[in-house]
């Protein structure tokens, strides 16, 4: 029980991060278009660290 | 080129629909051979207890069983190997002599040695030991666990998809000798060691020493990406959702980065300059563990994390036929699951590249960090 109350907490902060992740890198693209490989990129590899937190954690938590 | 395209376009959608429906007809073998069982077995019990065999390797390469007409279970596949290094040296048999047993109730007796198979893990009798027994915990009280180096159905993944990535790109190269060109599937392969060069390996690990670790990074990415399409195909693998062979590939980058990492790398790592003298030792300390655990321990869990909750998602919505029969109807289930699987599938091929190019990337950007020329900086 307590475990699913943690992994939902985990999935809310991995939500939360992935949304600003993304949010902001929308941003970016709009105010520079040009630039969309590089903020793509950079995107993906924060997405991949907080994945892995996040994976981490609900492993832990198992 | 018109044709080509038309070409790739229609082998993507043959590939994606014969993932879903052999996914489909591998499962609803298994299932229909529950709900056959006098009705008294728990379905969501079942599926739950299937999924997580599933996710497990396995000692037996077993396709689908299902109960025939005169109540017997029959289980197609084949059996592999089992390979043993015991008390008493090495023993190997088939895994066709436990019968598909897998909570310890088959015992075989090999050279002396008594051996049961219990979720699949192999577990060796004590001497004077004749049944398997348990305690409380569902521990086995009277065996042990010993080395085990059977070819299981990882092992098979793994040597068939190395074989298949050897002959693909050995052809490849053998192209390159005669013309400018590749023809035939290695120009499907081309464009992808491209990208791999010059999308991941470049810009991460700087135009002087890319060259060195483009190799290592080529393989890991085709190794990951292929094994994540087999791992969608009703042949079952989960290779890359086997925590040894996450850990071993995270292994091996780190590895590659320690070794390879130059004096500034260890300079910042040990002794940061530039920050106060009191400071430096509590940045050693977390450089330290983030080089050495941190980091290979987010790429084993990433890899592992993703494709086995992929493994687990597509095969609890083709589950849902079994479990929302009561109450949407025969039809109403299977078209559910029907539409929701499809999309699935549709994202873990996606997840499967995706999961393969972040794993490459983060292994080119820890081995440029450890390469990186610090002179010009600062």
């Amino acid at each position: 029980m307590y475990n699913l109350i943690g992994a939902g907490l985990i999935v809310i902060g991995a939500g939360i991060g992935l949304g600003q992740i993304g949010g902001k890198a929308m941003e970016g693209i709009a105010r520079q278009p040009e630039a969309t490989g590089k903020i793509q990129t950079a995107m993906i590899i924060i997405a991949a660290l907080l994945e892995g937190l996040a994976f981490g954690a609900l492993f832990l938590g198992k | 080129m018109k044709i080509a395209e038309k070409t790739v376009r229609f082998l993507t959608i043959a590939m994606i629909a014969l993932f879903t429906a052999a996914g489909f007809a591998a499962v609803t073998d298994k299932k229909q051979d529950i709900q056959n069982d006098g009705g008294r077995v728990n379905t969501k019990e079942e599926v739950e207890a299937y999924i997580l065999h599933h996710i497990k390797d396995s000692h037996d390469f077993s396709l689908w069983s299902y109960t025939s007409d005169e109540g017997e279970r029959k289980h197609v596949g084949f059996p592999l190997p089992v390979i043993l290094w015991t008390s008493k040296g090495l023993v190997t048999f088939m895994s066709s002599e436990f019968h598909h047993n897998d909570d310890g109730h088959v015992i075989v007796e090999k050279d002396g040695l008594k051996f049961a198979k219990i979720h699949s893990k192999i577990f060796e009798l004590d001497n004077n030991a004749v049944t398997i027994s348990f305690d409380e915990t569902h521990h086995a009280t009277n065996a042990h666990k010993l080395l085990d180096f059977s070819i299981t159905k990882s092992v098979v993944g793994i040597l068939f998809i190395g074989f298949l990535l050897l002959f693909w790109f050995s052809r490849l190269a053998k192209q390159y000798k005669t013309k400018q060109i590749p023809t035939g599937f290695a120009r499907v392969l081309e464009p992808l060691v491209l990208y791999v060069r010059d999308e991941i390996a470049r810009p991460n690990i700087g135009d002087k020493h890319y060259r060195r670790f483009t190799g290592y990074l080529l393989t890991v990415f085709f190794f990951i990406w292929v094994l994540n399409l087999a791992g969608l195909t009703p042949l079952g693998f989960n290779v890359t959702g086997q925590l040894a062979v996450t850990g071993c590939l995270a292994i091996f980058t780190l590895v590659i980065y320690t070794v390879s990492g130059n004096k500034d790398y260890w300079m910042h790592m040990i002794w940061m300059p530039g920050v106060p003298f009191l400071i430096r030792p509590v940045l050693a300390i977390i450089e330290l563990a983030g080089a050495l655990i941190i980091k290979p321990f987010s790429l084993l869990v990433r890899l592992f994390a993703n494709i086995s909750a992929g493994h687990i998602v597509v095969m609890s919505l083709i589950a849902i036929m079994f479990t929302l029969k009561e109450s949407l109807g025969v039809v109403g289930a299977t078209g559910l699951s029907l539409v929701l699987s499809f999309f699935i599938t549709l994202i873990e091929v996606l997840v499967a590249f995706l999961q393969a190019y972040i794993f490459t990337m983060l292994s080119a950007l820890f081995i440029g960090m450890a390469v990186a020329d610090h002179s010009e900086a600062h």
